[in-house]
């Protein structure tokens, strides 16, 4: 019943506001720093192939739970990535109370954006662009990685991006990302002031400073990488399917060393 | 008299437009005049209006900054015209249009007063308090650092330029704006006001009000008075998302 009288009147039966928009508030923050920060985690990982592919092979290992198994549980990888899409499906949802969503909200805020000139607002749209972008470039990738997480290592990663054509998605998906990603952090610390200090204008534009460095960061270590993939992608089309296997004992921490990385 | 040098020659192309007249199609109209030292908006406008075009609106009224009622868009940006000089504009072309997100009243005069009173109205912008006052006795003490905290919110001269440049309030025409949640702000930080979080959560906790927020920030890079709205809004979201 109080879901009826809320629906229709506006409040609860105790006729007080729904303490509802608040919650929404803070979970978008919450997805969307867990998810900036998760993407943080994911460029490193990836990047390993540019220190070598065993790297990167042992990197993938230990996500399949190789501290614990002998075997490979790529299903630990799968449930680590149903777990991020449901968190973005939810970020998403919860991101898209702020999309204009009609003619009129477009137009005007598109005018605004334009002949306003400031930076913040039209970073802003930046990231609507590449949010609404990811509702499908992410959930690409996602669905892919997570049905097929047995399919990531040196070569596999490589085969997926080039022979499986998936570098155009992954170009776009990686400019979206970082942008999306570092704006969203940056406007995070200055909505809730966690950076505040005495002086909150001098600690944003602190902020806005590191913002543009980690985006220049992320999207050279990005690009580099995904060129890496290419690369082998191409070398290895001819043996499409293959599995990388270590050339060497790779150094690992020793409760890892049972794996050796010989296989 | 004959050689008083000429100040460049500035151009300024400037909105008209009379929503009441059914005649009336918004134009950007062309005026030209010489440059002269210190020449602010209020005077430019004022000439145009004594001189080339007698049926130009616009509002000053403190011509000082004060009042809040001279805003209008400057080359896009929001700003207190009385307060802005032609000599910042290199260029010498100027654009005027009237704020958006406000009632058009004409061309570049916009009804300000109209949106503050609603504004002030829905966040029951005064003291609420049960105390009964005995007036010939002294007033309570108030710490000086919380008064000056209050008095600096109350700076705020209502000038509208918050709500412009705030992408959010031109997209939703129910949202508080900067200068809502402002006010909002000067009431909870003030002593005298007896109102609690959840209070001020029934005023201004929902996408109208303090969670429509999306943190673009032009209100605080473009307030004439410099208030402090990026760090009172993150303190009003921090407090009313924590109401139970
Ligand atoms: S907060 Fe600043 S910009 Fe907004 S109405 Fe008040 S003085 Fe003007
Ligand atoms: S005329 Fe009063 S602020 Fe400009």
């Amino acid at each position: 019943m109080s879901n009826i009288i809320e629906g229709y009147l506006g409040v609860t039966p105790d006729t007080r506001k729904s303490r509802l928009p608040a919650r929404l508030d803070w979970w978008q923050s919450a997805t969307g720093l867990f998810l900036g920060l998760f993407m943080w985690g994911h460029m490193f990982f990836v990047s390993t192939i540019l220190i070598s592919k065993d790297f990167m092979y042992q990197v993938t290992r230990f996500f399949e739970g190789s501290f614990i198994f002998d075997e490979p549980k790529p299903i630990l990888v799968s449930m680590i990535v149903f777990i991020v899409f449901a968190i973005f499906i939810v970020h998403a949802a919860l991101a898209l109370r702020k999309f204009p969503t009609n003619y009129r909200q477009y137009k005007i805020m598109k005018t605004h954006t334009v002949v306003l000139n400031h930076d913040d607002t039209k970073l802003w749209f930046v990231q609507a662009y590449t949010g609404f972008a990811m509702f499908f470039l992410g959930s690409i990738h996602l669905y892919t990685v997570m049905t097929q997480a047995d399919k990531i290592g040196p070569y596999a990663s490589a085969d997926r991006v080039v022979s499986d054509w998936m570098w155009p998605l992954y170009i776009l998906l990686l400019l979206a990302v970082e942008l999306h990603g570092s704006i969203g952090l940056y406007r995070l610390a200055v909505k809730w002031g966690w950076f505040d200090g005495k002086n909150p204008k001098a600690a944003r534009k602190r902020l806005k400073k590191i913002k543009w460095a980690v985006t220049v960061f992320f999207l050279t270590l990005g690009f580099v990488t995904l060129a890496a993939y290419i690369k082998i992608g191409i070398e290895h089309k001819d043996n499409y399917g293959e599995r990388y296997h270590p050339s060497k004992i790779v150094k690992m921490p020793s409760c890892c060393l049972h794996q050796g990385g010989v296989v | 008299m004959s050689n008083i040098t000429k100040g460049r020659e500035l151009t300024f192309s400037i909105l008209k437009y009379n929503p009441r007249d059914p005649e009336s199609r918004p134009r950007f109209v062309e005026f030209k005049m010489y440059e002269t030292t210190g020449m602010t908006l209020f005077i430019v406008l004022s000439k145009i209006r004594e001189e080339m075009d007698a049926d130009l609106s616009f509002d000053f009224v403190c011509r000082a900054g004060i009042c809040g009622s001279c805003g209008m868009l400057v080359n896009g940006k929001p700003l207190l015209a009385c307060r802005t000089l032609t000599a910042d504009y290199p260029d010498g072309n100027i654009q005027i249009m009237p704020m958006p997100a406000f009632e058009l009243i004409k061309d570049l005069s916009v009804n300000t007063g109209k949106w503050m009173d609603a504004m002030s109205m829905r966040v029951e912008s005064w003291i609420h308090t049960n105390e009964v006052h005995d007036i010939s006795a002294l007033e309570d003490k108030v710490d000086p650092d919380i008064a000056d905290e209050t008095f600096e919110l109350d700076r705020c001269i209502e000038c509208g330029l918050c709500i412009t440049s705030c992408g959010t309030a031109l997209m939703r025409p129910d949202f508080i704006g900067p200068a809502g949640l402002n006010r909002v702000a000067r009431f909870q930080i003030d002593p005298h006001d007896n109102r609690t979080n959840e209070d001020f959560y029934e005023l201004v906790g929902d996408d109208d009000g303090i969670f429509g927020c999306m943190t673009l920030l032009a209100c605080e890079d473009h307030c004439p008075k410099h208030l402090p709205l990026q760090q009172k809004i993150a303190y009003m979201r921090r407090k009313l998302v924590s109401v139970k």
